[in-house]
């Protein structure tokens, strides 16, 4: 690169740049500061006259009960999406490479993957459009089976504050699922299977190669996937909005639909800014924190490799 | 994978990994958690061809006594769904054209061209990224009235274009701030501009991550809801994941009616997805190890 003849035109790169940066600002940045600026205003949208009224959005937000079920329910959403699908994955990945392929063949173990994989192809919509009408208390396919099999009363599975919760959970997990395991197997691909050989012959077991090579060989991968599902499980809209449109008794309340229902439904634009803004924080705070871990943990290992 | 695995194999005799009960009760786990991944789907199809009555009477499980096709008919001209179909193709299209356009240019400035501050830009676009949509779908609403193209597509393909680019930038970014510097001094030196760099050298190689990018900006714009949701009010403008959603709630809605809708909407996808099944999963792969 330093023999790079780049010093005969140096600003002419720019002009790459010039449409990414103002479709940029256009569309992102631009926006952005505006959600600010309503967020500091008493605005019913539209037409209607704006006030400034400061901080006193987020002063509300401080004493909004709605609010703060609507983050606690952001951490079911973590353990659904990020939690029990990476450690489900973890173990469906050796699982498939390190057993069924080995045991079986290849084949079996790619085709099993892409059925694990299937639901993250939908739209996410979709998928909870389905679930919706399995959980329906009266017309629904679990319960007109429950009924069939005996079950006198069956749980009104999206109906309840008790059951709302769990049920988007299973929901959640079944769309995230694949996603870890796909990345995972790709990721102990990567292993040399001379590893795998070696630690056997000395006689270590199942468990015991799972521990001392599947896992940190995956841990690069870990951080990646934690990180995405983290962001996407803050900001999950869709399926929310298709499985309980946050109830009952925002029961499944979360950030993003709450704005979406301030914005749209209650005309509190400025509020609904505000919760939009502390949502947005909160996710860079924690995906910046995931970014920052991880970089720790690779300087670590680099400098573990070194003698 | 495959071969390495064989040729242990072989090496070591068949008895090998070859033996046991064992291996038939993982065999045994593994197909049960796949059969159960699958049940919904299955679930779905089973009902979206069997007659409202028939499923009242014999439940979701049985097979279907007359191959029923009316729910099909009523979901498709309820909802308009070729025009909702058509809607979603075009505005995909062109953002997964768009997109991989925009983020190419970008990102030759920063990989290749190493712009000053692009550290800064790098992490502008990372953060860009994990931006909730609420956060800008409120003024882009506004905007997009302002300027004539509320409840129009071509807000969807704007606004789509420059969210998906946010990615692409920064992943391509990353590929071409490794591609060699060789190729493009040889090309310098034969005289090419820089315009001619990108086309002939730099765009030939990085072809395969750009239709890789391409087939996810497409799948990723074909599934988004919150925006087009907000944006699309009115049913002749409206995409594929919206149409769906807006028979929820309707009681005249029946279960082959809700199935049938279900099963053609997530068809395009499905269909996608097995036609590009290989680049994608490569795709996933590379986007995977950054």
């Amino acid at each position: 690169m330093s023999t790079k003849a780049r010093h005969r035109r140096p600003s002419s790169y720019w002009l790459y740049l010039v449409p990414g940066i103002l479709a940029f600002l256009v569309v992102i940045g631009v926006p952005f500061v505006l959600n600010l600026w309503y967020s500091l205003n008493s605005w019913k949208g539209g037409k209607s006259a704006m006030r400034f009224i400061g901080l006193k959005n987020y002063a509300d937000l401080l004493h909004d009960a709605a609010f703060w079920t609507s983050f606690q329910n952001s951490v079911w959403m973590i353990v659904a999406m990020v939690i029990i699908p990476t450690v489900i994955g973890i173990f469906l990945a050796a699982m498939l490479f390190d057993f069924i392929g080995k045991h079986f063949s290849g084949r079996v173990a790619s085709f099993l993957r892409a059925t694990y994989y299937l639901p993250q192809i939908l739209p996410v919509t979709v998928a909870g459009i389905l679930w919706n009408w399995i959980f329906n208390a009266q017309t629904g396919a679990l319960n007109t089976l429950l009924r069939a099999l005996g079950v006198d009363s069956p749980p009104n599975w999206l109906g309840t504050p008790q059951m709302a919760m769990p049920s988007v959970m299973i929901v959640m997990v079944w769309i995230q699922i694949g996603y870890p395991t796909v990345i995972f197997m790709s990721a102990l691909q990567r292993v040399d299977p001379d590893l795998y050989e070696a630690a056997e012959l000395d006689g270590a077991g199942w468990f015991a190669r799972f521990r001392a090579i599947t896992i940190p060989q995956i841990r690069p991968e870990t951080f990646v996937v934690t990180l995405t599902c983290t962001v996407a499980a803050l900001k999950v809209f869709g399926p929310i909005y298709v499985l309980t449109r946050g109830g009952p008794e925002s029961s499944t309340l979360v950030p993003s639909y709450y704005s979406y229902l301030n914005f749209f439904d209650k005309s509190k634009v400025g509020y609904g800014a505000a919760v939009a803004t502390v949502l947005t924080v909160i996710i860079v705070v924690i995906g910046g924190g995931i970014q920052v871990a991880q970089n720790r943990w690779a300087a670590r290992d680099e400098a573990g490799e070194r003698p | 994978m495959t071969s390495t695995t064989s040729a242990a194999a072989a090496r070591r005799g068949p008895d090998r990994y070859h033996r046991g009960p064992v291996r038939w009760v993982v065999l045994a786990l593994a197909v049960v958690i796949a059969l159960a991944m699958l049940s919904p789907f299955a679930i779905m199809l089973l009902n979206a061809f069997k007659g409202p009555a028939d499923y009242s009477a014999n439940g979701p499980l049985s097979w279907p006594e007359e191959f029923y096709t009316q729910g099909l008919a009523t979901f498709w001209s309820r909802t308009h769904f070729s025009i909702k179909f058509w809607n979603s193709l075009w505005t995909s299209g062109l953002v997964a054209l768009f997109a991989v356009v925009l983020s190419l240019l970008s990102a030759y400035a920063i990989g290749i061209g190493r712009v000053k501050g692009r550290v800064w830009l790098v992490g502008v676009f990372l953060i860009a990224n994990m931006l909730p949509q609420e956060v800008l779908v409120y003024p882009l609403f506004t905007m997009a009235q302002k300027v004539g193209l509320g409840n129009s597509g071509w807000s969807i393909v704007i606004i789509f274009t420059v969210i998906q680019s946010a990615f692409g930038t920064y992943l391509l970014a990353s590929v071409l701030g490794e591609f060699p510097a060789a190729l493009v001094e040889a090309a310098e030196i034969d005289g090419a501009n820089r315009w001619q760099i990108l086309v002939r050298v730099v765009f030939p190689i990085v072809r395969p991550t750009c239709s890789v990018l391409m087939i996810f900006f497409f799948i990723w714009t074909w599934n988004e809801f919150f925006i087009p949701l907000v944006m699309l009010t009115s049913p002749d403008t409206q995409t594929v994941p919206i149409a769906l959603a807006s028979l929820q709630g309707d009681r005249m809605l029946d279960v082959p009616t809700l199935n049938a809708g279900t099963l053609v909407s997530l068809l395009p996808t499905l269909v996608f997805f097995l036609i590009f099944q290989r680049t994608l999963t490569r795709g996933v792969t590379a986007g995977a190890v950054k």
